[in-house]
């Protein structure tokens, strides 16, 4: 593993296969206990350094920490030195006299982590930057698909929704295809970037034509307001074009799966029925989340491997 | 390029077998297998009440120290059952996360914890591994069992101790002695993961 | 003042030759000269070049003299081989007035290292909303022939047509930075794969030839003059290439780094490389070189642009565009166009020196090296390489993105009408 985790490139198939089987294992090893915490990193410190508002993320990667006794240090830009205009360079080299051992960094700029990295000697692990990689997202995501369907490689996933501005889609779209997934990015035209065709993923235009030859169908967020850029004409033409409904539910494959990345707009990518089903893996998708990013934690400040 | 851990070829005479190759083959590791079965039978006969002598072995979880811990947890009660026509719960704890030497040693893969489906509370827990030498692994099996439930008592059973403890631990039951000095490895291989049974002294590469 | 006999310099890379400066002007060029009190300046092996003239300099003052001052901007300017530098108009405050462009112009001459020539405002504060007082800067002492927004465009095509038209009365040239602003809003980067990938908005070669095409036609429709800065894209050249054929008057620069760098520098999120507009593909560089090795594009500017260590240590997207240009830009055309074989060194003292003195109407920049001419003059040994430090850099900032590099050229000495500004490659004031 390299010591950082900035984007899906940095982890290769064999670090991502540990990174999930690892997951795995704590998974199993906590599972049932009264006690769901170990005693791994005692004494490391993490900080978790938010510059956007992102509770659901914090918060998971804080139970993460917590769970193997990390110390942590909730470091939010609202309210902080950040607000008043202390740069980025100086809150890291502050973290670095505070002795963090891993910076976990969600940023409204793409590239921020890169730039934490350089300045920092602990680890630094991207929560989430700007429209460029969320990748625990994308390894919860795997978690959770292996999990439900049993393998990775080869399974036909299609990414639908706004992929321009999406780093989750980014994050999936590299990993995913590191661990042997065939990815379909679906999303009107307007909301693919110029140079998709480089990435290692099919593209349409058509939810209605890859639905019935995909195992999963995750959703991305698509923000009402994009509608005013001339993204798109109007939420309900989206919605009529790209949501994710009960009808369309139906031409999935029996034993498909729905995944969202949260949080959703019910009613706009996906419809409240379809959400709430059997085939939604969304709450897991949560649980997973922490077990990953415990693995991701322990893989990281555990030291160079053997 | 220097190899490291191998049996050395040029190994200068060691505390026992000169010459390279196993120092307890094969036959040698079931017979002590079988032995240490029948002493934990023993133990469990004296906790039961005198009309049911296998009564004791109910209460018993023979718990393996992954990675070669687990395998011979899992012989051990076989023998028991061959012996006594008792199947007892068998399980493994991982103890990766529970080391103290992380930061030196590194991360390494995880192995599977599993603990049979009653818990451990209130029972007597054997932890199994195969060598016992600084003691280290098992306080990190104690801390993890703390964890897991509260057993009645807990007990250690390994199948070499080649000495060298760091801490205040002793094994309730062994396998063999096998007296070492430090620089030297001791290598148990079991067949469910190496292939063959037997246990090798080599000279410790320096690495 | 001081004589200078020069010694076996090669002029435009010619035989070695002796060049003889005395009262700011080249009193005798031959062989074996002679001349008694003269400072002998060894130039065995060195290139001899008419002084460099940039068209695209950002001196920062007034505003922002802790990123650059006139002087520390001249200095560097020396430096690099230069004479003239045309001071671009987005200081603080905006060079829109009379006023403003005399104390850049003063303070150039009190620094008096090369000729700092002011460029004009064409809109009042940048704005793109109404003309600024053109007539006025053109009159004043500064006598600014060269107007520009640059930072801005000029995106209201009536004003961008109003403005063409009015300079001609002064022979002024509006010097545009191509950039339709509709299509660049929140652009961060060269918009293609590699900006697709790393998440940031993209900035498409579109919103560039776009500007251009429009204006090469209003240009040609209202008979001015018209000059694009920072060309950077392929499908700029072809456009000028066009628009040259059918006679429109407008000439167009490349910057050193869209000669040498691509949008791969971008990967690593470093905002040095964070720069207006953005560095380019491949295939874009190779056009760019084409175009200035065929005259298509008439000059390379270097758009020195200094910028304070916060507003570059900072995320990409809160990071200041621009780079560091006039200590290297040399460097960068003989790695890119002279070592192979695009340009001679006839061709640079073109592309370098006599073109944008055209373009800007300098009077005694960009002559020929010849006896009678003011001594405006460079020494460039070519086969020196070093790598550049930015620490040793004499502009006030550190934002060279080619730090660390090895870049061939060193700027032995350079004359400022027969004064000696560098010598031994170091500045003398």
């Amino acid at each position: 593993m390299k010591r950082h985790l900035l984007e899906a490139a940095d982890l290769d198939r064999d670090d991502a296969t540990l990174v999930l089987d690892t997951a795995a294992q704590i998974d199993q090893a906590l599972s049932g206990r009264e006690v769901k915490k170990l005693p791994t990193l005692r004494g490391r410190t993490v900080v978790n350094l938010f510059y956007e508002d992102s509770t659901r993320t914090r918060i998971s990667f804080e139970l993460a920490a917590k769970r193997l006794s990390a110390d942590v240090i909730n470091f939010s830009a609202k309210g902080s030195s950040v607000s008043k205009g202390e740069s980025l360079k100086d809150t890291a080299l502050t973290l670095e006299a505070m002795g963090a051992d891993a910076v976990v960094v969600r940023h409204s700029s793409s590239g921020a982590p890169h730039r934490l990295a350089g300045w920092v000697r602990g680890s630094v692990v991207n929560a989430g930057d700007g429209t460029h990689e969320h990748p625990t997202q994308a390894l919860l995501d795997a978690y959770t698909i292996r999990r439900r369907l049993g393998r990775l490689e080869g399974v036909r996933v299609a990414i639908v929704g706004d992929v321009l501005h999406s780093r989750v889609a980014r994050s999936n779209v590299g990993l995913l295809h590191t661990l042997g997934a065939e990815v379909t990015l679906v999303a009107p035209p307007t909301l693919l970037p110029v140079g998709v065709g480089s990435w290692p993923a099919e593209v349409s235009y058509d939810l209605d034509a890859v639905l019935p030859k995909v195992d999963v169908v995750m959703m991305l967020r698509v923000q009402a307001e994009r509608m005013n850029a001339s993204f798109f004409p109007s939420a309900r033409e989206y919605s009529r074009r790209y949501g994710l409904d009960a009808r369309r539910m139906g031409a999935l494959p029996d034993d498909a799966i729905v995944m969202h990345p949260g949080p959703m707009n019910r009613g706009m990518e996906i419809a409240a029925d379809v959400a709430d089903s059997a085939r939604s893996t969304i709450v897991e998708q949560v649980a997973n989340g922490v077990s990953t990013r415990m693995a991701v934690l322990y893989l990281l400040l555990g030291g160079s491997p053997q | 390029m220097a190899s490291s851990a191998q049996p050395v070829r040029n190994a200068a005479p060691s505390v026992g077998d000169p010459t390279p190759g196993p120092v307890l083959s094969a036959a040698d590791v079931a017979r002590m297998v079988d032995r240490m079965a029948h002493q934990l039978i023993e133990r469990c006969a004296t906790d039961a009440p005198a009309d049911d002598a296998t009564a004791g072995l109910a209460g018993l979880v023979l718990v393996g120290i992954p990675t070669r811990g687990a395998p011979l947890a899992r012989r051990l009660a076989a023998r028991i059952e061959a012996f006594s026509g008792v199947r007892v719960d068998v399980g493994a704890v991982d103890i990766t996360l529970y080391r103290d030497d992380l930061r030196r040693r590194g991360v390494r893969a995880l192995e599977p914890t599993e603990l049979p489906a009653g818990g451990i509370d209130d029972r007597l827990v054997v932890l199994v591994d195969d060598v016992l030498y600084s003691g280290r692994s098992v306080r990190a099996a104690l801390d993890a069992l703390r964890d897991v439930g509260r057993p009645r008592a807990v007990q250690l059973a390994v199948l070499v101790d080649r000495g060298h403890r760091e801490l205040p631990i002793r094994a309730d039951l062994v396998g063999k002695n096998l007296p070492t000095s430090r620089t030297q490895k001791v290598s148990v291989r079991l067949a469910e993961i190496d292939g063959v049974d037997e246990v090798l002294v080599s000279d410790e590469v320096a690495r | 003042m001081t004589h200078y006999l020069i010694k076996g310099a090669r002029p435009l890379g010619g035989d070695a030759v002796d060049v003889l400066v005395a009262d700011g002007r080249i009193a005798a060029i031959g062989d074996q000269l002679s001349a008694t009190g003269a400072e002998v300046v060894d130039a065995a092996g060195l290139i001899a070049l008419p002084g460099l003239v940039d068209l695209h300099t950002h001196l920062r003052e007034p505003g922002r003299e802790d990123a650059e001052t006139v002087e520390t901007g001249s200095r560097a300017a020396a430096l690099g081989g230069f004479t003239a530098v045309h001071a671009m108009a987005n200081t603080d405050p905006v060079a829109d007035t009379a006023g403003v462009v005399e104390q850049v112009w003063r303070l150039g001459q009190e620094a008096g290292l090369v000729d700092v020539v002011p460029v004009g405002a064409v809109t009042i504060g940048l704005k793109g909303e109404r003309l600024a007082e053109l007539g006025a800067m053109a009159d004043s002492a500064a006598r600014v022939r060269v107007f520009s927004d640059d930072g801005h465009c000029v995106a209201d095509p009536a004003l961008m047509r109003r403005a063409l038209e009015y300079v001609k009365a002064f022979d002024g040239v509006v010097a545009q930075h191509a950039e339709e602003p509709r299509l660049t809003v929140g652009a961060q980067m060269h918009e293609g794969e590699r900006s697709a990938r790393l998440g940031l908005t993209g900035w498409p070669a579109a919103a560039e030839e776009a500007i251009i095409a429009r204006d090469v036609l209003l240009a040609e429709h209202v008979g001015a003059r018209l000059h694009v800065c920072h060309v950077s894209t392929a499908g700029s050249v072809e456009i000028l290439r066009w628009a040259k054929s059918r006679g429109v008057q407008v000439t167009a620069e490349v910057t050193p780094h869209h000669l040498l760098l691509t949008d791969a520098c971008a990967e690593s999120y470093d905002p040095v490389f964070k720069v207006n507009p953005p560095l380019r593909t491949d295939a874009d560089v190779e056009a760019l070189r084409a175009g200035l090795a065929d005259g298509t594009i008439d000059a390379v500017g270097t758009d020195h642009a200094p910028h304070a260590v916060e507003d570059k240590e900072s995320e990409w997207a809160q990071a200041r565009p621009g780079m560091l240009g006039l200590e290297q830009a040399l460097a960068v055309v003989i790695e890119t166009m002279v070592e192979p074989g695009r340009l001679d060194w006839a061709g640079v003292a073109d592309r370098m020196s006599v073109r944008p003195a055209a373009i800007g109407r300098l009077d005694g920049h960009g002559r020929p090296l010849a006896p009678g001419e003011p001594a405006n003059l460079v020494l460039v040994d070519p086969a020196a390489r070093a790598a550049v430090d930015p620490a040793a850099l004499a502009s006030r900032s550190r934002n060279s993105p080619y730090a660390g590099r090895e870049v061939p050229g060193r700027i032995v000495a350079t004359f400022l009408r027969g004064t000696a500004t560098v010598l031994d490659g170091k500045a003398t004031r």
